[in-house]
């Protein structure tokens, strides 16, 4: 992680592109891998998600990530989080990261609540014995003790994000991704989970929040972002950020 | 590459893997991990009745032979099933951090291998009933075990890599798994294979040579060395294989799923 020009980094992504395949990749088998390589039928055409993407987040900062939908937020918190490798560019990043993308955190659909508290703070890298000192604070926050015993395939969307985001702020990460996990949620839990980022700013933790509410940015964040079509077309303080993109929205 | 540094730091992960591959195999069941020494104690009754009657084995350690070659292979076909799955079975996860894929068919192999272990002690009862008493040749049955752990982490890596790209390796790997069951001489007695024009057959089946050497030491016999070392020499290369084109593959894994 000697890739920072300061302490103060926490994140550092330069000259990221992310390339899908649009057809190659949905080859099953191998029949069809086959039948299509007789025809000579494999296309290769390729779709820019992230275009030459770069910037530094500092330590503590709190960046809210704009766009319409299919702009690449998705993917570029997936980049961050390490889930897919850029076609090109470096990322680089310091501490334990907390990802919560597309409303879930990393879940195993067979495993009860309880089971999945325990595994996706082993992904975090805590043991089991950490998770254990944590467990009743994180069920409490997430308000699901009754479903704790239900497997997760039974939990509502709004069910897995207070699941995912009560682990993923409990067990104190450095970064924390949060990829509309807020919208999802009832009033209360919105409000209940902005009271509890707020706090989390003070422990110094770095939070990357994609969301489309305006409002809830403006109260999160001192920094944001707005992605089009792959591109960063701005980046910098909030209110800067948040009224361009209102402009751009009207 | 995946270091082991960045392997070390995951090892919560991976007990936690291993811990959930052993729960969820026996989710919903009334008698849980015990079924992993019920299981092969009823497959070996009912490959004895058949088998012995059919080939007219009627020796009074018949069980313990079929015993001792149907545990080894099953360990060996299910590890490398289940780690041929693993990176479907674990999308909800890689769909959404970042873990050293790696940690998936490993601990495939692990939990199973677990299980296998436990299934151990049916072997041990059953010999013990039926007066195949341990010489001191037993202790080198950690030999055999070793190669076949090795082995199914090897093969296990070369499935997930190319089962995740190709769905039809299930079912191609379910019909091999049967040629190698036929090729192990699990419920016959090898000689007659091995004495004729097709010996190549069994000798070339690293899982043979290590069933083969698994019994030599359960009945107190010498173990076979060039079995011994074709079968290591197989283990190791099948790692050294499964670990380059997993490593190679792995940020790919996901457009697949």
């Amino acid at each position: 992680m000697s890739n920072f020009n300061n302490v103060n980094e926490a994140i550092k992504l330069e000259n990221i592109t992310m390339e899908f395949n649009l057809h190659k990749e949905k080859l099953d088998s191998v029949k069809e891998y086959f039948i299509k390589l007789v025809k000579r039928d494999i296309k290769k055409d390729s779709f820019k998600a992230l275009d030459d993407v770069s910037f530094t987040v500092n330590k503590g900062d709190r960046v809210g990530v704009l766009g319409l939908n299919g702009a690449g937020k998705s993917t570029l918190m997936k980049v961050i989080a390490g889930v897919f490798e850029p076609t090109s560019g470096r990322v680089s990043k310091e501490g334990v990261i907390a990802p919560m993308i597309e409303l879930g955190a990393g879940f195993d659909n067979q495993y009860t609540g309880a089971e999945n508290i325990y595994l996706y703070g082993a992904v975090l890298g805590h043991s089991r014995k950490y998770m254990e000192q944590r467990f009743e604070e994180i069920v409490e926050f997430s308000e699901l003790k009754e479903f704790i015993d239900v497997p997760l395939k039974n939990y509502s969307s709004g069910m897995r994000a207070r699941l995912g985001f009560s682990i993923a702020t409990m067990v104190k990460p450095d970064i924390l991704i949060l990829d509309e996990v807020l919208s999802v949620g009832d009033a209360k839990f919105k409000k209940k989970s902005e009271e509890k980022l707020k706090s989390m700013m003070d422990e110094n933790t770095t939070v990357i929040f994609v969301s489309h509410n305006l409002g809830q940015l403006r109260r999160i964040c001192n920094k944001a972002m707005i992605l089009e079509k792959g591109r960063m077309i701005a980046y910098g303080d909030i209110e800067e950020v948040a009224a361009k993109y209102e402009e751009m929205t009207k | 590459m995946t270091g082991l540094k960045e392997l070390y730091q995951y090892r919560n992960l991976f007990s936690e893997l291993v811990r959930k591959g052993i729960k969820l195999k026996y989710r919903r069941s009334y008698l849980g991990v015990v079924w992993s020494m019920i299981e092969p104690l009823l497959t070996m009754l009912v490959l004895t009745l058949v088998f012995g009657t059919l080939l007219g084995h009627h020796e009074k350690t018949f069980p313990v032979y079929i015993l001792s070659g149907r545990l080894i292979y099953s360990l060996f076909s299910q590890s490398t099933t289940t780690a041929l799955k693993s990176i479907r079975q674990n999308e909800g996860l890689i769909k959404k951090v970042h873990v050293p894929k790696v940690l998936y068919p490993a601990s495939a192999v692990v939990f199973n291998y677990i299980l296998f272990v436990i299934s151990l002690v049916v072997l041990a009862g059953v010999s013990l009933v039926l007066g195949v008493y341990p010489t001191v040749r037993i202790l080198f049955v950690i030999i055999p075990l070793a190669v076949l752990f090795v082995m199914s982490i090897g093969v296990g890596l070369v499935l997930s890599t190319l089962g995740t790209f190709f769905r039809d390796l299930e079912y191609l790997w379910n019909v091999a798994l049967m040629l190698v069951m036929y090729a192990s001489a699990i419920f016959y007695y090898p000689d007659v294979i091995l004495d004729s024009g097709v010996s190549w057959i069994l000798k070339y089946n690293p899982l043979f040579c290590v069933i083969s050497n698994f019994r030599s030491c359960i009945f107190g016999q010498t173990m076979d060395m060039w079995m011994l070392g074709y079968s290591a020499i197989f283990a190791v290369v099948s790692v050294v294989i499964g670990y380059v084109i997993f490593d190679k593959n792995e940020n790919k894994f996901i457009l697949h799923l």
